[in-house]
């Protein structure tokens, strides 16, 4: 994986002691939180319910075991023992002190991480495929452009007072397993038909209030000018966004108010003016950060055969493990969706763990994907059982990949400040009503995406099945949505109708399940037969 | 009754205005009538407290209860965690806030 340079680490570092000395500033009165407020949120400090939260942004997903171990140092030391990832591939702690705030950044930046731009109107944390580098369908390794675009994007002035957030994401395979469409600028690596490497570009998608899905502008952007290609969306919203009004700002607004025809227009024109500039990334360059992100020294010879003779291993194997691109390596999934748990939750403890089993089996790489769980990219295939058993032992074995119980949660109103309802409970919730594992195995692939809030961090726009938390006079309230997908099959959510209390969301969840159940055919998954039968089946079947 | 409630500076804590001063508790909490504009802006001023606000809660047996769900689940602490609240070895705790 990529490694600070001095550079980087000297930017890190000065921008923790500024962080220092503004923190001094607060305490002692000579800043007030006005002045503060923008302060703190540039380094991903956040005020929540209980307490302040720390956002430390984990760049593309990747992780190695010494950072991990980090994270869990900093868990038991400065929070409680435990951190919660998220759906853009961050780690949040929830309970953090402001006067503690700049030794933990300190100790972040001993392992080149940070919490800058993981909040405010900047480019956030680049997100890309959990499993770059090992997807047996990628084209190649997408990481090395995600940080081309990281470096390029930090700091950089004409981004750092953006009309909104701005958030990317790259990825190389046709599978979309990170969002793509929902994102405000989204680029696929693809090859043309000369071979050469290039972007399929998408902008202006995105959740919050307004979902939109991402339109592509580009069929083909070549490798070598996509940073052009980027500045050139950039300016167009810099120039033309509606800052005058807080939800017409995001670029998704821009997009579709000027048409995706006009859009384009106006972004190629600017592109064609970035291309004189000469601030393309030059090949040697692309060259230097690629050799970060060259593949681990993968054996050879190695069997394909997996003993499945533990059945409750064999089961794991077949709900966990996917399809490396080295031979007699497989790719695992570790989830943290334990039935009645907290989504994306980990202790120090299994952060441990997960850090000594990438060290030992997975030439120490770690990912993070936008479902809140975690990956070993690179297992050899006669290692599986060795890592089920350790992670079995850390209550980290659950075989429940992209099923029912696998669902996305944001912190709801447990833990956030903008929050209606919570989100945690009707998870848990929903995990207890589908815990028996054939009838998990049975339904198949089912993503339940569950937000307390309209701003969508739990993704329930993009949920096969959403829930979305609403306050009706005063009290927790859910809609519920169908047809979701984050996938490369994306579509937007519908609502369904009047809202349930946290119970009423549950059966309804049920009922739509089990009307799936009755009219599906034969190797349909739950969105299949949705958009098969339409909408109307299911929502006479929830609401009678 | 109306109660001020706001987040201590440095730690974050969830704190409650006592009358004299701030407590992690709701049950220390004190009905500020119509002083509550002054006191806050009075303490944001000393920082003492962090985004202070007013709110309305109902005078019980037990002390004052958030009229909102939001300011009984910070009185308490996360309803999935129990034993992060402030009675951890309660366990019914959690049905005060619903
Ligand atoms: C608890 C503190 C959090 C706060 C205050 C917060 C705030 C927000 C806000 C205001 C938006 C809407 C932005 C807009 O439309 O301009 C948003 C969107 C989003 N947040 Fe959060 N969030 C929090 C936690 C999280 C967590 C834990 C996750 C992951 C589980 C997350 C992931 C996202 C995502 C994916 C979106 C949708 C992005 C989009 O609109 O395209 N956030 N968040
Ligand atoms: S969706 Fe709403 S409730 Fe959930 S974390 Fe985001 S802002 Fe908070």
């Amino acid at each position: 994986m990529y490694q600070y340079d001095k550079y980087d680490q000297a930017m890190v570092d000065a921008r923790v002691e500024d962080f220092r000395d503004q923190v001094r500033r607060r305490i002692a009165g000579d800043m007030n939180d006005d002045q503060f407020k923008p302060l703190r949120l540039k380094n991903g400090l956040y005020l929540q319910l209980h307490a302040y939260m720390l956002r430390v942004a984990i760049p593309y997903g990747t992780l190695d075991s010494r950072q991990l171990r980090k994270l869990a140092e900093i868990a038991r030391k400065y929070d409680r023992g435990y951190g919660h990832f998220t759906t853009r591939q961050n780690l949040q702690y929830h309970w953090i002190k402001l006067e503690e705030a700049p030794d933990i950044l300190a100790e972040l930046a001993t392992v080149e991480m940070h919490a800058i731009q993981t909040s405010g109107e900047s480019i956030r944390n680049i997100s890309a495929d959990q499993y770059a580098g090992a997807a047996a369908d990628e084209i190649c390794d997408p990481r090395p452009w995600a940080e081309l675009l990281r470096q390029a994007t930090s700091f950089h002035p004409e981004f750092s007072y953006l009309p909104r957030k701005f958030k990317i994401c790259v990825i190389s395979s046709p599978a979309d397993r990170a969002a793509l469409r929902w994102h405000d600028c989204a680029l696929r690596i693809v090859r043309n038909e000369a071979g050469e490497e290039g972007f399929e570009v998408y902008a202006g998608g995105g959740m919050g209030r307004t979902p939109f899905i991402a339109y592509k502008i580009r069929d083909f952007c070549p490798a070598a000018q996509i940073f052009s290609y980027i500045q050139a969306i950039l300016r167009v919203w810099n120039l033309h966004a509606r800052r005058d009004n807080i939800h017409k700002q995001r670029m998704k607004i821009l997009v579709h108010d000027l048409g995706e025809e006009e859009f384009r227009r106006q972004v190629e024109e600017a592109f064609e003016h970035f291309l004189t500039l000469g601030t393309d990334f030059p090949q040697a360059e692309y060259d230097r950060i690629a050799a970060y992100f060259a593949p681990p020294p993968f054996e050879t010879g190695l069997p394909e055969e997996i003993d499945r003779t533990d059945p409750d291993f064999a089961l794991w194997v077949d709900q966990q493990v996917i399809a490396h691109k080295a031979p007699g390596y497989a790719i695992a999934n570790i989830s943290l969706k334990p039935i009645g748990g907290i989504g994306g939750d980990v202790t120090a403890e299994q952060m441990e763990v997960v850090a000594d089993l990438a060290k030992r089996y997975s030439f120490d790489d770690v990912r993070v994907t936008h479902a809140q769980n975690l990956v070993l990219p690179h297992v050899r295939k006669i290692d599986l059982y060795a890592v089920w058993e350790a992670l079995r032992e850390a209550k980290l074995a659950d075989a429940n990949l992209d099923l029912v119980t696998d669902v996305i949660a944001c912190p709801g109103l447990d833990y956030c400040t903008l929050a209606n309802a919570r989100s945690i409970p009707v998870a848990q919730k929903i995990q207890q009503r589908f815990a028996d594992m054939d009838r998990q195995r049975d339904l198949g692939e089912l993503k339940i995406k569950i937000s307390g809030c309209i701003n969508a961090c739990g993704h329930h726009h993009a949920g096969h099945i959403g829930i979305l938390g609403v306050d009706r006079k005063g009290t927790e309230n859910y809609q519920l949505l169908l047809g979701g997908s984050g996938a490369e099959d994306t579509t937007q959510a519908k609502i369904t109708g009047p809202g349930f209390d946290e119970d009423g969301v549950v059966d309804a969840v049920e009922r739509a399940v089990e009307c799936y159940r009755t009219l599906r055919d034969p190797g349909e998954r739950f969105l299949d037969t949705y958009r098969r039968v339409g909408f109307d089946a299911f929502k006479e079947a929830i609401y009678g | 009754m109306r109660i001020l409630t706001g987040n201590d500076l440095k730690t974050g804590a969830v704190i409650w205005w006592t009358g004299r001063g701030w407590s992690i508790h709701v049950e220390d909490a004190a009905d500020v009538g119509e002083h509550g504009e002054a006191i806050l802006a009075a303490e944001d001023g000393a920082r003492r407290v962090n985004g202070g606000y007013i709110i309305n809660a109902d005078e019980t047996p037990k002390g004052p209860r958030p009229a909102h769900i939001k300011d009984r689940i910070r009185a308490l602490g996360p309803t999935v965690r129990p034993d992060l609240s402030l009675k951890p070895a309660d366990p019914a705790a959690g049905e005060w806030v619903i």
